[in-house]
């Protein structure tokens, strides 16, 4: 399998291309905003980070960048697609998936370990996880308040979209406590906590990592690749 | 020679005449001397640029005799202090970059912004010598939290310094906090950079090679922060509210791209000199690569991007805009290095060339309006050895008694306070608004005694800090400068890393009043002492003088940077009690020693006396014996006795790790005393209980006083003194204050 | 030439949270007859086209792809004759 990884101006890409390589053992290469195709790419992860230094509003400019559009296509065809912090606020501002992230109701920034539900442990981007189980994950961001029209709160409730939710307290005042969502196709992934900071034991969670590979098991099972891991 | 005069400015003979250099910070003296270097008056733009570059801020001229004292060199040591940041060796071809940085005074009149392009030049500093920043710690003071004012400041560092970290992506994983009146209108904002570099890619700020072509990268040049340098070699009074326009205005956007543009420059192997325009921008950066590489600059002016219509030769030179570089390479390369910043959006101007003549030359408008040597401006700046007087607060301390105040008999209740005062309590607050993992190589947050950052690739990791106690300091310079390097060093230690080297902050008042610059020289010998016995040269640092307020000079508080290696990942430790039943053990020896202590500030309100005495060697083999038993895997926790003494690092170890302790002490001392001296050279182990024994045995062997204290247990601190329970607290209760505090405060 | 301005404001129904911070402080100030605070942006620029219809349809379309996400923000803008 092979991922990309955005790479926008002010995107903070290395941690992530370093989490896929360490938990998956493959390969994930930078992928320039310029580039107009992602066709060679099975899986594309659109990073946090502060691209274009959050003017205008976080993501905004970067959801106008050519690789989105290439994005876009990709997810048609069903390839997956991660976004996590900037790269979910990316991901609503191209209408890859619904709402907005608003400011955090502190109106401060955030950094700090959350607690996380797996809501739904059944998408591509969590099937190694159990049902419902209990995660801890870093969150990092000043506008990760989750907001959206009534309408499509109910349906991402009623078709299970709601992927993580903070359990406890609630760091942004998101609607509904939702910490990530997907789309409709199940195929677009947008989280505000970083999986990809919680990859080994000495980063104070390994719980991150579970992400990555129920990824690549999704892939795999597809493709019928046999997994060996 | 008929240099070019603009209108409007005056003229070289109405400067001599009218003395308006004095205007400028520079004394009769020092202008005799430029003309001399001259051979002629200086016309405006020439005595712009000399004050600057004989500023305090550049020229260390009042600090220069104090900075000598410090050890400097040492097998480590790849780059020492003169560069952008000193680096040491940490084997596998790879080096640590790091310095430490003041923003005060902009920080004191405009705290957002003040703070924002502190972090901004310090993370400058270090991708200029060609390392990646990984990692920022604050070390912060403010006065008192009991006012609008300084709610203010503290407010606003902490959110401008936060979001230009946030913003670049490099995560602040540690630093301190202190409040104190001392502080009060002169917060101390100092900012610590840690890069990771090859040994390879090591740049310097040289212009090398006559013909070469001198590039400027970044923002074009604005009117603002023109005379930033002289500005903070000031003090700080009523007339510089009117002096906010020099404040700079931070974007880390747009130095996230120059630091991605110029990492991929030095990365092809293409530059031959590189350095960032901090204090006097444009003067400073291209003087100095000049005179380090025994040259001449001549630079075009008109070629220097403007955001300003008709800026004068004079505004260029001296503007403070943000997030510029400059540097020299071969002609060959310019399409290439173009290429690469062009990628990230950036253009590059040619703005001059490296000349053999030794000379600084300025263009304007075809005309030469600026020509001096670059050595006067850089090596033969003024230096001062101001005279020293002992204050009388000093002598009269002598003969304070801090035994003498009554006894605390309601342990518990001090207790509270002392978790409650803001330079105890958690800084949640503060370190919430900074991101502190991106990177994804945190592996010990803000909170700890010492960061600790992963070496990726590598199974090192590195251990930082900065630490240094302004009261201890006050009270006796010189023993104050040794605890401040001391107690980093044993943070680093506690956290599994072995100190390599210090980058010092000296923020002192006037060095124009004896008393202070006695301090300034006091507490470097000091340090200079401590970093001796523990083998970490000082490789580099800042001076920040003329700190003062309405009430006069500030704490002496020159801030120890440290950063120390962790062999092996597997030594990291922190100071969190890890599970019931493991033996708490208390090395070194405890005193009654209150002054400068937390509990005598928040208890008997006030700092009086000396402060802790320290025995270097005595702190030498405590580290070096903690180390050991670290490495040997024999530490469950691992905490650095400090502010509060030893009731405040237990009720720390214990909030930390959700856990409780049984303590059975037995002393000669009061309790209060026992619990809440400052006695240095001590640390709190918890280990295996079927460890225990054995390890304190060998502790007592390295001639370290070492004592089975107590034990972790569930939900209770309860501490007994010669079999007397004196005091019992739930640790959900503690922390509640502990967390409570700064927040309360602020809301 | 024509100068616009462009004024973004957190749509009514969406909690603008800046906007009660905002109040909350003005009342604490001793401005309890304040009430309603939205914060907003304001963006100005200049549009080179040939007449006034051109720069406000070009306008509408900047504000709905770039300078408001119409999920949470509205707009509203003035065009006038740049005067340079």
């Amino acid at each position: 399998m092979k991922f990309a990884v955005l790479v926008f101006p002010g995107s903070s890409e290395a941690e992530c291309v370093r989490a896929v390589e360490e938990c998956t053992g493959e390969p994930a290469q930078c992928v320039w905003h310029i580039e107009e195709d992602l066709s060679s790419f099975d899986g594309v992860i659109i990073p946090g980070g502060f691209s274009y230094g959050d003017y205008v509003r976080p993501g905004a400019i970067a959801s106008h960048a050519p690789v989105m559009k290439a994005v876009k296509k990709e997810a048609e065809r069903g390839a997956l697609i991660l976004g996590i912090g900037n790269g979910f606020q990316i991901l609503l501002e191209s209408g890859l998936l619904p709402g907005a992230l608003m400011r955090n109701t502190s109106l401060k920034f955030r950094s700090q370990w959350a607690e996380i539900v797996v809501e739904n442990h059944r998408t591509p981007f969590t099937i190694d996880y159990e049902e419902k189980e209990a995660i801890r994950l870093p969150i990092a961001h000043g506008a990760g308040n989750y907001v959206c029209d009534e309408q499509t709160l109910a349906s991402l409730k009623e078709q299970n979209r709601i992927v993580f939710r903070y359990a406890g307290e609630n760091p942004n005042g998101s609607l509904d406590n939702i910490a990530g969502i997907v789309n409709e196709a199940g195929n677009v992934l947008g989280m505000m906590p970083h999986p990809e900071r919680a990859v080994s034991k000495w980063l104070g969670s390994e719980d991150g990592k579970r992400l990555f590979t129920s990824i690549l098991r999704t892939w795999r099972e597809k493709h019928g690749v046999a997994t060996t891991r | 020679m008929a240099l070019q005069q603009p209108v409007k400015e005056p003229t070289a003979e109405q400067i001599a005449e009218q003395k308006i250099y004095r205007e400028f910070g520079v004394t009769d003296e020092e202008y005799a001397k430029v003309c001399e270097f001259l051979g002629r008056k200086p016309n405006y733009t020439e005595i712009g640029v000399f004050s600057v570059m004989w500023s305090e801020h550049c020229s260390y001229k009042n600090s220069k005799p104090v900075l000598r004292k410090f050890p400097v060199t040492g097998p480590r040591v790849l780059v020492g202090p003169g560069e952008g940041a000193g680096i040491v060796d940490i084997g596998d071809g790879l080096a640590v970059a790091f310095k430490i940085e003041s923003h005060n005074h902009p920080s004191a009149v405009e705290p957002f912004q003040g703070a924002a392009t502190g972090v901004g030049g310090i993370i400058r500093d270090i991708f200029s010598m060609g390392a990646r920043p990984i990692a920022l710690l604050q070390s912060l003071r403010f006065g008192k939290l009991d006012n609008e004012r300084v709610k203010y400041l503290f407010e606003n560092v902490i959110a401008g310094a936060g979001s230009y970290a946030n913003g670049i992506g490099v995560p602040t994983v540690g630093g301190e906090v202190m409040f104190d009146e001392s502080y009060e209108g002169n917060p101390l904002v100092n900012v610590m950079c840690v890069g990771l570099i090859r040994h390879d890619r090591i740049q310097k700020g040289v212009a090398e090679g006559i013909g070469n072509p001198v590039f400027y990268v970044g923002p074009a040049t604005g009117r603002d922060g023109i005379h930033g340098a002289t500005f903070s070699s000031e003090e700080l009074n009523e007339e510089t509210e009117a002096k906010r326009p020099t404040v700079q205005v931070g974007d880390p956007f747009m130095e996230k791209l120059v630091m991605e543009a110029c990492l991929e420059l030095i990365e092809e192997g293409i530059v031959l000199g590189i350095q960032d325009m901090g204090a006097a921008g444009l003067t400073c950066s291209s003087s100095e690569m000049a005179a380090k590489a025994g040259n001449g600059m001549e630079l075009y002016l008109d070629d220097v991007p403007q955001r300003e219509a008709n800026m004068t030769a004079y505004e260029m030179m001296l503007s403070e805009s943000q997030e510029r570089m400059l540097f020299v390479l071969e002609p060959q390369h310019e399409e290439k290095a173009r290429a690469i910043l062009k990628k990230w959006g950036l253009e590059c101007h040619k703005v001059g060339k490296v000349t053999d003549d030794g000379r600084l030359k300025l263009f304007h408008h075809g005309q030469i309006v600026a020509d001096m040597p670059v050595k006067a401006l850089v090596d033969d700046s003024p230096v001062y050895h101001k005279p020293a007087k002992v204050p009388e607060y000093y002598v009269a301390n002598a003969n304070v008694d801090t035994t003498r105040y009554p006894e605390t008999k309601e342990i518990g209740q001090a207790l509270k306070k002392l978790l409650a005062s803001p330079t105890i309590a958690s800084k949640e607050w503060v370190y919430n608004q900074c991101d502190s993992t991106v990177g994804a190589t945190t592996a010990v947050g803000p909170g700890s005694d010492a960061a600790v950052v992963l070496v990726p690739g590598t199974k090192k990791a590195l251990a930082m800090t900065t630490d240094g106690n302004g009261r201890y300091v006050y009270l006796d310079p010189e023993v104050g400068g040794r605890i401040a390097v001391c107690e980093a060093a044993r943070n680093i230690v506690c956290s599994g890393g072995e100190p390599l080297a210090v980058t010092d902050n000296l923020n002192f008042g006037s060095p124009e009043n004896p008393e202070i610059f006695w301090q300034l020289e006091k507490a470097a010998d000091g340090i200079a002492d401590a970093c001796r016995v523990l083998e970490t040269p000082v490789i580099g640092g800042n001076v920040s003088l003329y700190n003062e307020n309405l009430n006069g000079a500030i704490y002496p508080t020159p801030v120890i940077g440290m950063v120390g290696l962790v062999e092996d990942v597997n030594h990291i430790t922190t100071q969190s009690f890890k599970s019931v039943g493991d033996v708490i053990l208390l090395l070194g020896e405890t005193k009654a020693e209150l002054g400068g202590s937390e509990f005598q500030y928040v208890i008997h309100g006030c700092t009086e006396g000396r402060p802790p005495a320290i025995d270097l060697e005595v702190e030498k083999r405590l580290q070096q014996t903690v180390l050991q038993a670290i490495r040997d895997g024999r530490v469950r926790s691992a905490h650095d006795l400090s502010d509060g003494g030893l009731a405040v690092a237990l009720a720390e170890s214990c909030i930390t790790g959700q856990l409780g302790a049984e303590i059975d002490l037995n002393t000669d001392l009061r309790a209060d005393i026992a619990l809440f001296s400052e006695s240095q050279s001590r640390v709190l182990l918890s280990v295996a209980a079927e460890e225990a024994e054995a390890l304190c045995k060998w502790i007592q062997e390295q001639g370290v006083p070492c004592a089975v204290i107590g034990r972790v247990s569930t939900d209770t601190l309860r501490v007994k003194v010669n079999g007397t329970v004196v005091m019992e607290e739930q640790v959900k209760e503690l922390e509640r204050i502990w967390k409570e505090a700064i927040p309360c405060l602020m809301n | 030439m024509w100068k616009a301005v462009v004024y973004v404001t957190v749509k009514e129904g969406v909690l603008d949270p800046e906007g009660q911070a905002v109040e909350r402080a003005l009342h604490s100030l001793g401005y309890g007859e304040a009430s309603g605070v939205r914060v907003g942006k304001y963006i100005e620029l200049t549009l080179d086209t040939a007449d006034r219809d051109e720069a406000e349809s070009r306008l509408k379309q900047m504000c709905e792809k770039l300078l408001t996400n119409p999920v949470v923000e509205d707009y509203r803008y003035e065009l006038e004759v740049a005067s340079s």
